[in-house]
Order: structure tokens, then sequence, then C-alpha cells
């Protein structure tokens, strides 16, 4: 079994979830309440990564992070090393591939939640960042648990992009998706089998885990 | 403390709301069928809505000014409103919510504030417990008491009682009184139910299409309806046609006849009363097919002999006999027959015809005991005082 890729996958997975989360709760309050009148537009830049090909996606992040690009030039003066086939370049890819993952549960259970609440703790004097923390969060936590879940699980299992973006560095970019894939293409089935078993069943415990909070998250989660 | 509202709202193409008004320091029932604006009016006052004109002022403090630029949040205009369905936050208990609005004050202050209007609306021993674990009638307490507990400078309420039982009705609007009777703000509250008018208002506007159609004491305005329109907005299910015959000064009375309309189809023939109406209260506009037409006493009023006038009577004013009645001291006795019967909760609706066509209620009991059915030969006997004359009132067409 490939420990060095399992873990780099789960770090990947919880540091992209983690800024997912920070950067997809106000892109999600946007999407649920502006109304803006291009608001159509920004909704399909998002959703772009659920039906474009890995590939088409990866190669663009790719031309976009290369030593020729602006980000590029900027990364190798800020850092002094090139940004291509880094750990960075596949949080950044996985952040673009797994944004819709995330944004759209909580941007739905943001535009579900009762208007009349929000209206109600207007006129009780909370301003909005009060009635977001109070109402809107706290009504939205399945949702928002949801959208953690998917762009965790999504991190975890992305393939395409990785191979682009990331090459294939033992302990820096080769996740557990490129592991399985070599040892399949070296003919070591024993070898994959372990990994996609442990993959698996990961899988299927974080899953059942949140599904069962959800059905109760009060208990879990308790809100003051 | 008053409240002085102006203001516009075009919502569609057919209905704009425009208001001008003063609210002093008491109950103002705002009252009005279904779309008549009322809720839109609420949502202007509270800032939930921007009117497309006008100006909010509270004791010389000025909340909107279209021409000024000036719309200050709802949030800053410290005012309580209670919504229809309530807005409760489901996931807070029944104390987390009173407490909401008290985020300036301390812990312990918020509690024992929490606790004193728990205590005087009689929820205390539900406090801990989340909006869907108590009864309704709690549930409409802590939505009162959440809004009240910021000591807020107008209280608005949108039919804050109509999910609730008479009973539950009668025991909150004696808490809001009590409430008011120490709080002297300027209370608007919505209803389109005649009960909570009659319980509550020291003075009720009536909204229609809207704009506002009456404006004074309950009493004056809903018994005392001055226009036909007024009239179906405030339940006389019975408007009728008339022209005047006989004036006696010296008896303060006149008798009025019921034409009898020519060109209707026979009775029978024609659809069921009310329904081609625009979804207005059923009521009765005349009709009927006796040669002779019928004759009513009415109170006096100023209308001249010949003048058409029209006869406002609310069905449930209409007393039932199943034999000629004797020794009455009512002047008008109709015989007629019942055309049709329909059962609706506790209210019989019987359509007679006595020459004119007349829509009355009576208890599933009385239809029992005197067995009406279809067809059943009565007598109607309607007070003189009960026929209010009034003027014809085309409905208002927005402009």
């Amino acid at each position: 079994m490939d420990w060095t890729a399992i873990l780099l996958s789960l770090e990947l997975a919880t540091v992209v979830c983690v800024i997912l989360l920070v950067v997809g709760l106000p892109i999600a309050y946007w999407l649920a309440f502006s109304s803006f009148r291009w608001k159509f537009l920004i909704e399909s830049v998002i959703a772009l990564p659920l039906v474009l090909p890995p590939t088409v996606l990866g190669f663009y992040v790719l031309i976009a992070l290369g030593s020729r690009s602006p980000v590029g030039r900027l990364w190798i003066a800020w850092t002094g090393h090139p940004l291509a086939f880094t750990f960075e370049a596949l949080v950044i890819a996985s952040i673009i591939y797994s944004l819709p993952f995330a944004v759209q549960p909580i941007a739905s259970a943001f535009s579900q939640v009762d208007r009349s609440l929000l209206d109600a703790s207007e006129t009780l004097g909370a301003g909005r960042l009060r009635t977001f923390r109070h109402v809107i969060l706290p009504l939205s936590l399945e949702g928002v648990l949801a959208g953690a879940v998917l762009s965790f699980a999504h991190t975890v299992g992305e393939f395409g992009v990785v191979l682009m973006v990331g090459g294939n560095l033992p302990g820096v970019t080769r996740t557990v998706s490129i592991s399985i894939y070599d040892e399949v293409q070296s003919l070591n089935l024993a070898a994959a089998n372990q990994t996609a078993l442990a993959l698996l069943l990961f899988s299927f415990t974080v899953l059942a885990l949140v599904y069962a909070l959800l059905r109760k998250p009060w208990a879990v989660v308790p809100i003051q | 403390m008053t409240l002085d509202i102006r203001a516009r709202k075009r919502l569609t193409q057919q209905f704009t709301l425009d208001v001008d008004f003063t609210v002093p320091p008491g109950v103002t029932i705002l009252f009005g069928a279904s779309g008549s604006g009322k809720t839109t009016l609420l949502r202007c006052v509270a800032g939930l809505l921007r009117p497309d004109a006008g100006s909010l002022v509270v004791g010389g403090d000025v909340l909107f000014d279209a021409d000024r630029g000036i719309d200050v949040r709802p949030s800053q205009r410290r005012f309580g409103f209670v919504f229809q369905h309530l807005a409760l936050f489901p996931h807070l208990t029944a104390a987390e919510n009173i407490g909401y609005g008290l985020s300036g004050v301390t812990a312990s202050e918020r509690r024992s504030r929490v606790a004193e209007i728990a205590e005087s609306l009689r929820i205390s021993a539900v406090l801990n417990r989340r909006p869907g674990e108590i009864s309704g009638g709690q549930r409409q307490r802590v939505g009162l008491a959440r809004s009240v507990v910021t000591a807020p400078r107008v209280l608005l309420l949108d039919e804050p009682l109509s999910a609730l039982d008479h009973d539950t009705q009668s025991r909150i609007i004696e808490d809001l009184r009590r409430w008011n009777s120490a709080h002297r703000i300027p209370i608007l509250y919505v209803t389109h139910s005649h009960r909570e008018v009659f319980a509550l208002g020291e003075r009720v506007i009536v909204l229609s299409n809207g704009a506002v159609v009456a404006d004074g004491a309950p009493d004056e305005v809903m018994n005392a309806p001055e226009t036909d329109l007024m009239a179906l907005l405030t339940g006389f299910e019975n408007v009728l046609d008339a022209v005047v015959e006989t004036r006696s000064v010296t008896a303060g009375v006149m008798r009025v006849r019921l034409p009898t309309p020519t060109g209707l189809p026979p009775l029978g023939a024609r659809g069921e009363e009310g329904t081609s109406d625009g979804g207005r209260p059923p009521h009765s506009r005349g009709g009927g097919i006796a040669e002779r037409g019928v004759e009513l006493e009415v109170p006096l009023t100023s209308s001249h002999p010949s003048a058409p006038i029209r006869v406002a009577i609310r069905a449930g004013d209409i007393i039932v006999a199943t034999e000629p009645p004797r020794g009455l001291s009512a002047r008008n006795v109709l015989p007629g027959r019942i055309i049709a019967l329909t059962a609706e909760g506790s209210r019989v609706t019987l359509s007679v015809d006595v020459g004119a066509h007349l829509l009355v209620h009576v208890t599933p009991t009385a239809r029992e005991t005197l067995r009406l059915q279809a067809g059943s030969a009565v007598w109607l006997v309607i007070k003189t005082h009960s026929c209010r004359v009034v003027s014809a009132d085309e409905p208002r067409v927005a402009s």
C-alpha cells in the first residue's frame, strides 16, 4: 500500500476543503441573495468544472501557472521556484476543480432559508453579519457539511487535473489515484488493489459518518 | 409619539398602494380583503419594502423620505414586527428567540428582561423549548414577546392571530391591550377579521385596492357603512337597489321599494349567487321574480322620494320563521321561499327569494329544528334598524 500517496491525498483534500469553505461561504451567500442582473454568468463560470473534461481544465491551469504566465512569474519572484508541478499548484487546481461541489450545496441551503426569518432578524436590529452568523448559517449546516464533504471527496478522487498540473512526483504530487494508476500500469495489481481498497473503505466511512450526522445535526454541532 | 405615513408603491400594472395617514398611540386596525395592500403597507413602514414615493416620520424622526433620499435600514428603525407566520427562529429556544433583539445589553440584563416579558405574557414555562415544541398560542406569544421586549417605538402586527382558535385569540388580545395600556406607542394591526376589529381597535382604517376607503372608530366604520363598497368590505352580505317611496320624519323611518328587475332569467336558471363577482363576498343586489316588488321599512335618511338608494343588511341580522310570525316589533316580515342552502362550518347560508334575493345565515341547529331545505316556505323578519342605507359607490380602479 502506498502510504505516502494516501497521506498526500488526505493532506491535499483537507487543505482544499478548508480553503473552499472560507472562499465558498461568501460566494454562496452572494449567489443566494444577490439580485445582480448578470448573476447567471457567474453561476455558469462556477459550474464549469462540472462539465469540462478534467484535462481541459488542467491544461488551462497549467498554462496559467506556467513560468511564462503572470501568475507563474509572480510566484517565481516570490518563492524562487516555479509553480507548476508543485503541491501548491495542485491545491490551486483542486480549488478551481472542486469549487462547484462546495458552493452549490451551500448556496442552495442558503436560499432555502425562509426569507421571513431574515426579515425578522433585520427588524430585530441585526445587521447582515449577525443575521448570517445566527440565522442563515445554523439553518444551513447540512448544506455546508454537504459542501465540505463533497469537495473533500472530490479532491481525493481527482485524477485528470492532478496528472496535468502536478505530474507524478512521489510525496509531492503523486496522489492516491495517480499511484493506483501507476501500479496498474506496471501490472502490480495486488498493490493497486490494496490502495484502492483502503480508499474505498475510507470514503465509505466518511460518507456514512456524515450522513449519520446530517440526520441529527444539533446533537453533534450544538449551536448557541 | 405619532407615526406619519405617506407612501406610494406600484406593485403591478393593476395595483398601486397609495396612502397618507397618521397613526396615533394606541391600536389602529388596518382592515381589508386579501390583496387590498395591507401587508404591502406594513412592509413599507417596516422598511422591508421601499416605497416609490412618500415619507415616514415617527415623533419628528424622519425614517424615509423619497425626495430627500432618506431610507433608514429596517434594523435601525426600532420597529417591532410580528409576522403573519411569526417567523420564529426554529433553531433557537423561546428564550433565545425573545432575547434575539437584545444584542446591545449584558447577558444578565437580557435574561431578566426576557423573564419579565415571558412572565407577563404567560410563557415562562416554555422558555427552554424550541418553537416546534410548543403550541400555536404559545408560539404567538413568543412572537409578540420577541417584538415588544426591545421596547420598539412602533409595533406592526400582520394578521398575528389568524391561525388561532377564538379562545386563544381573545386571551392574546387581552394581553396585547394590557401591554398597550402600559406602553402607549402607535400600533398598526392588520386583520381581515371583524372580531379582532371590535376587540382591539380604537380606530380602524379600511384599505381597498391600495387606497384608504374609510377611517374612524370601529363602531362607525363597521356598523354604519356609508357606501355600498364599504358595506361589502365590512361584511354586509346583502346590498339591494331600492327606491324611496315615502318618508316619515316624525317616525324617523321611510319605506323603500326594491324594484323588480326586468330582463333577468328566471330564478333557478341563474348561476350560484356571488360567484360571478370577481371574488368579492357573496351578496345579492336586487333580483327576484315576484311581480309585486318588495317593500322595506328602513331608517330615515335625507334621500328624496323616488331617489335610488341602496340598502345593506347583514345575513346574520335576518330572522327566519317557518310560520307567519305575529306580535313582533320588527316592521319587516317578508314571505318567501328558500332557493338554495349551503352549509359551511358552523354556519348555514340560505338563499331566499322574497321577491328580492336575500342571503341569510342560520346555525346548523336552527336548520335542523326548522327542517329548512330548498323549497321551504319561510318568512324573513328584519328590524328597521338592521337595514343600513348606503350610497352607491363603484369600486375604485387603481390608476
